[in-house]
């Protein structure tokens, strides 16, 4: 029997602890270790988007990451999207637009979202499609999402 | 389930001590994203993981002699993200850019696309094209080999026990040189190559090609690098004839198989297709590029 690892991370600003064992992945030690359920568990195999978290700054699914990975690293969750009682404007305009439907990739999508009006704050459709096609959605059939995240990008904008 | 030993060495030279010592099953981590789902669906139990992006020399792209070393545990969204290396390399990039989804590229290394071994790895086929060496070290020291040489059966590869791949050498560039990339698949995002193609060629200041090399995807156990393929190119202007050639070669070249994403009749029509696509891409390139 090996021994567990102790990791130290910073999620959303705060500093927590852990002990995980080595095939643990970040998604598990998110969601039953801290108690951050907002990030989703869909395939566990990359395939589906719905674990998508920010870790130092990088878009990843933490399923396929270790949590022994994710020692001495920084990692955003969908619990710290909002401020507080205000919700981020992709937040706000999937509410308004219908961006969803049973709730589960939603979290995904949001992470998502945000990771790509950082780097590009007036996508096309088009761009906004290709970079969300790691991200599935089995209820909305995508449109609505998509309508959203360009909402949000043009209020972002200020336009 | 026993749990697995984790290390995450801050050295080349502890990783191989580290691997080369491993009894049972060990695994060199770079990205994880073949090597965690594996481990995830059972198809395997490592008994030990070597984290190999906490050594320095590892994670960088850099120049060197004209031409770039690209550590192997470089992502591929660090590959996109690097101006030089795309406007130099566009035909590798053009294979990184299709592995998985953003979020798999943030995590994805070519190193690991190569050893995982499937045939129908987007990044090979480029590479190969590219003539890019990777550079491996291990017990025995290091050694510099074509990445054609790497994978030898899905799967499978030609590393020894304890023996990683440290980086990648993309050479210089003559002028007028381009290379390109396609793939087809049933779905343009999150598939994987039923055929890839990659050529990468040069030309002289008159537009006729000096150097080519072709590599093929997915339609035999390994990548191909076609001879044939180059010759038919090599001494043209890469008119539609030596194209026609060109493609009808990387059609007799293949050796695929039947499955669920296209028959063998299927795969060689559109090696055929592709190669002709991807010719004209790397010729444009070529022209344009100074």
């Amino acid at each position: 029997m090996s021994k567990k690892h102790h990791i130290t991370t910073i999620v959303n600003g705060d500093e927590y602890e852990a002990l995980c064992e080595t095939r643990q992945s970040l998604l598990d030690v998110l969601r039953d270790e801290l108690r951050l359920t907002g990030t989703k568990e869909g395939c566990a195999t990359g395939d589906c988007g719905a674990c998508s978290v920010m870790m130092d700054g990088r878009l990843v699914c933490s399923c396929l990451v270790l949590a022994v990975e994710a020692d001495g690293k920084s990692v955003d969750t969908i619990e710290g999207m909002a401020s507080g009682d205000e919700l981020h404007p992709l937040q706000s305009k999937f509410l308004e637009l219908n961006g969803l439907q049973c709730g589960i990739c939603t979290p995904g999508f949001l992470i998502a979202a945000r990771a790509l009006l950082e780097r590009n704050p007036d996508p096309t459709e088009s761009e906004a499609r290709y970079w969300l096609a790691g991200n599935l959605c089995r209820c909305t059939g995508y449109d609505k999402i998509i309508r959203a995240v360009l909402s949000a990008a043009a209020e972002m904008r200020g336009a | 389930m026993s749990d697995v030993r984790f290390e995450a060495p801050s050295s080349l030279s502890e990783a191989v001590r580290i691997l080369a010592g491993a009894k049972g099953a060990s695994r060199a981590l770079a990205g994880g994203t073949d090597l965690i789902v594996q481990m995830e669906n059972d198809l395997l139990e490592p008994d030990l993981i070597v984290d190999i992006k906490k050594i320095p020399e590892m994670r960088a792209i850099k120049p060197e002699g004209g031409g770039f070393r690209i550590g192997a545990t470089v992502t591929g969204m660090e590959m996109i993200e690097d101006a030089g290396l795309c406007a130099k390399w566009p035909g590798v990039i053009d294979g990184v850019k299709l592995i998985g989804s953003i979020q798999v590229k943030g995590r994805a290394t070519m190193a690991g696309n190569l050893c995982n071994a499937s045939p129908g790895a987007d990044s090979v086929p480029p590479l190969v094209a590219a003539g890019a060496l990777a550079r491996i070290v291990g017990p025995n020291g290091t050694r510099e080999t074509p990445v054609e040489k790497i994978p030898v059966s899905p799967g499978k590869t030609s590393l020894a026990p304890g023996e990683i791949i440290e980086s990648f050498f993309l050479p210089e560039r003559p002028r007028n040189s381009g290379d390109a990339y396609l793939r087809f698949t049933p779905r343009t995002e999150m598939d994987i190559a039923v055929v890839g193609v990659a050529i990468n060629l040069t030309l002289d200041s008159a537009g006729v090609c000096t150097q080519a090399r072709v590599a093929l995807g997915a339609v035999a156990p390994t990548v191909l690098l076609v001879d044939e393929c180059a010759k038919a190119l090599i001494g043209t202007r890469v008119d539609e004839a030596a194209i026609d050639k060109m493609a009808a070669a990387a059609a007799a070249a293949c050796k695929p198989i039947d499955d669920k994403r296209g028959t063998r009749e299927f795969r060689i029509k559109i090696t055929s297709v592709l190669a002709k696509r991807v010719a004209q891409k790397a010729l444009e390139r070529a022209r344009h590029t100074a």
